[in-house]
């Protein structure tokens, strides 16, 4: 089985999120860049699904020199090879139109997405690249289970989930509950140097979306603190003032 | 040009998150002097259906198709496609649901639009642009998008716009077009309910438990505060990653986002993926015995004490209240 795994560089978790240029563009500055968590999650379970000589992992990524990083640590993990589309994630319809003219051409059994990109959030680029390549899309998925030609998946969905069958080719968006990331280890890191990593250069495509101005949320006042054994005054507050419940 | 939006059933009844999403279309409709459909998809009663113009439809879709009954992504996606090419509709909006999630990219190339998932509050038009406010970096901040393509596709966060009520005539139309076999690759096999009577990303009032819980023993407390606020239980990232609750209550960066009215915190220390995830609730409680616990910082109200002593006492308190009012 062939998988391709596409990864986006983004912010670690505990970045403190800044702006400069009046709003207009994000404060990379002292920001400590990492492989998207739900990315990792796609990874993990692409490598336990090809274990041993089972299939093959591609990562793929588009973006510039600056996100070699991320990719390496997604090799270190344990994926076969990689391929960085050289040019800046313009929006998710840029970076799936991009991934889908190179699966176009070099066909995969499955492609896995993080659910999405703690960055922009978007979950778009599964389904995207679900209809760019006429492929049946799942987004959120909790579980992935091959069999033979098909794979059985469980959907997120408000208060439950749903079982579905899906046969190969495939796109899907994976979550949390899919796989459990592993710290790479010595031998991983070692290889990851020397894994075939290929540089294409991006096809030029019409955007339609585009980041004018970011926000910050505007801070809450000061706590008002109910003391421990006045729990009733709590919620009275929250009836009377705040008018919650 | 027109607005459609799709209106998403459970189970055949509409949601709050749908009826959200019909009011933010309405209003949209009307920032551009042009009417609005709904399309409506599965087994839903007429009753229903007309539940749907007392938020400013004016013409609803039906897809009865047995076919359809149940979510199929790719499919759903074609039949919303159609409808809004024969609606002329170059606006289309869904709520941001797990399943909305799945349809608007796929509706976004079949519509040459661009799409943003996750806005927060009406679009701006203004010199020819067309700017929409969305979350960015799982809730630290918001991106406002500029959509520069004729068509778009816009996405609401649940819990983000106020139901307005603006009734309006509707007619019923049936809708259908012809099914391409590749649209169903994915079978359903089953549905699978969880045991919780509120579903997190829905609900309004949030209660959530951290490592301060000790053991997953002790969420028994949790879920009667819950069950008396008609809340949904929550919880932070390593009480899922130690299983003491499942990976779908994680709530956080790395989880998922929630906006409701109030969200109450027990024994969370406040980490910032915590806070990124739960950052746009109206109104934040922090119970933490730590008076030094960053919560505090975002929180609106906050209880410093033992969670194992102020807990019982709110649930007094709150039993109190509802045999008061």
């Amino acid at each position: 089985m062939k998988v391709l795994v596409c990864i986006s560089n983004v912010p670690d978790t505990t970045t403190k999120i800044t702006f400069t240029d009046n709003n207009t563009q994000f404060n990379t500055n002292g920001v400590q860049f990492i492989l998207n968590p739900y990315d990792e999650i796609a990874l993990t379970r692409a490598i336990e699904l090809t274990d041993g000589d089972k299939g093959t992992v591609t990562v793929i990524n588009v973006g510039e020199a600056n996100t070699e990083a991320t990719i390496r640590k997604a090799l270190a993990i344990g994926a076969t090879d990689a391929v960085r589309i050289n040019a800046k994630p313009h929006d998710a319809w840029f970076v799936a139109y991009q991934i889908a003219q190179y699966v176009k051409a070099h066909p995969f059994d499955l492609i896995l997405t993080g659910r999405e990109s703690i960055d922009y959030n978007g979950s778009k680029v599964a389904g995207m690249l679900g209809e760019l390549l006429d492929l049946p899309s799942v987004s959120i998925i909790k579980k992935l289970e091959v069999d033979g030609d098909k794979a059985t998946v469980e959907r997120e969905i408000e208060g439950g989930k749903e079982i579905l069958t899906v046969p190969f080719p495939f796109v899907a968006g994976t979550a949390e509950g899919v796989a459990e990331p592993k710290i790479p280890n010595m031998r991983g890191i070692m290889s990851a140097r020397t894994k075939p990593l290929k540089i294409i250069e991006a096809i030029e495509v019409k955007t339609n979306s585009e980041i004018i101005s970011y926000e910050t949320p505007t801070p809450r006042g000061q706590v008002k603190l109910v003391a421990a054994d006045d729990a009733a005054k709590l919620i009275e507050l929250l009836h009377t003032e705040a008018k919650v419940i | 040009m027109s607005v459609l939006i799709y209106a998403e059933n459970a189970d055949g009844k509409f949601k709050k998150s749908t009826f959200e999403a019909v009011s933010y279309a309405r209003a949209i409709a009307d920032q551009n002097n042009t009417s609005l459909t709904a399309i409506s998809i599965g087994d839903v009663s007429s009753d229903e259906l007309n539940s749907l113009a007392k938020y400013g439809t004016e013409k609803i879709l039906n897809v009865a198709n047995a076919q359809l009954k149940n979510f199929v992504n790719q499919a759903y996606a074609s039949v919303i496609a159609e409808a809004a090419k024969k609606q002329v509709a170059d606006i289309v909006i869904l709520s941001n649901s797990f399943s909305g999630r799945g349809l608007a990219p796929r509706l976004g190339v079949k519509l040459d639009a661009g799409v943003v998932d996750g806005a927060v509050s009406l679009p701006e038009q203004s010199g020819g642009k067309f700017t929409v406010k969305k979350t960015a970096f799982s809730g630290k901040a918001f991106a406002v998008v500029e959509l520069t393509s004729a068509n778009k596709v816009i996405a609401l966060t649940p819990n983000s716009y106020k139901i307005v009520e603006t009734a309006k005539p509707a007619q019923i139309e049936d809708f259908s077009i012809e099914a391409k076999v590749s649209d169903f690759k994915v079978l359903l096999k089953e549905i699978v309910r969880s045991t919780d009577k509120v579903s997190l990303p829905d609900a309004e009032i949030v209660v959530s438990g951290g490592r301060g819980l000790k053991g997953p023993e002790n969420w028994g407390m949790i879920e009667e505060l819950a069950d008396l606020l008609g809340a949904a239980t929550a919880c932070s990232k390593p009480v899922s990653d130690a299983g003491w609750r499942p990976h779908s209550e994680h709530v956080g960066q790395t989880g998922i986002a929630v906006s409701p009215n109030l969200y109450i915190a027990i024994g969370i220390s406040g980490a910032i993926q915590h806070l990124a995830g739960i950052s746009s609730s109206k109104v934040i409680v922090v119970i933490n015995k730590d008076a030094e616990a960053p919560f505090f910082k975002v929180a609106d109200y906050g209880i410093v004490g033992d969670a194992f002593e102020v807990v019982p006492k709110l649930i007094a308190a709150i039993k109190e209240h509802k045999n008061v009012a």
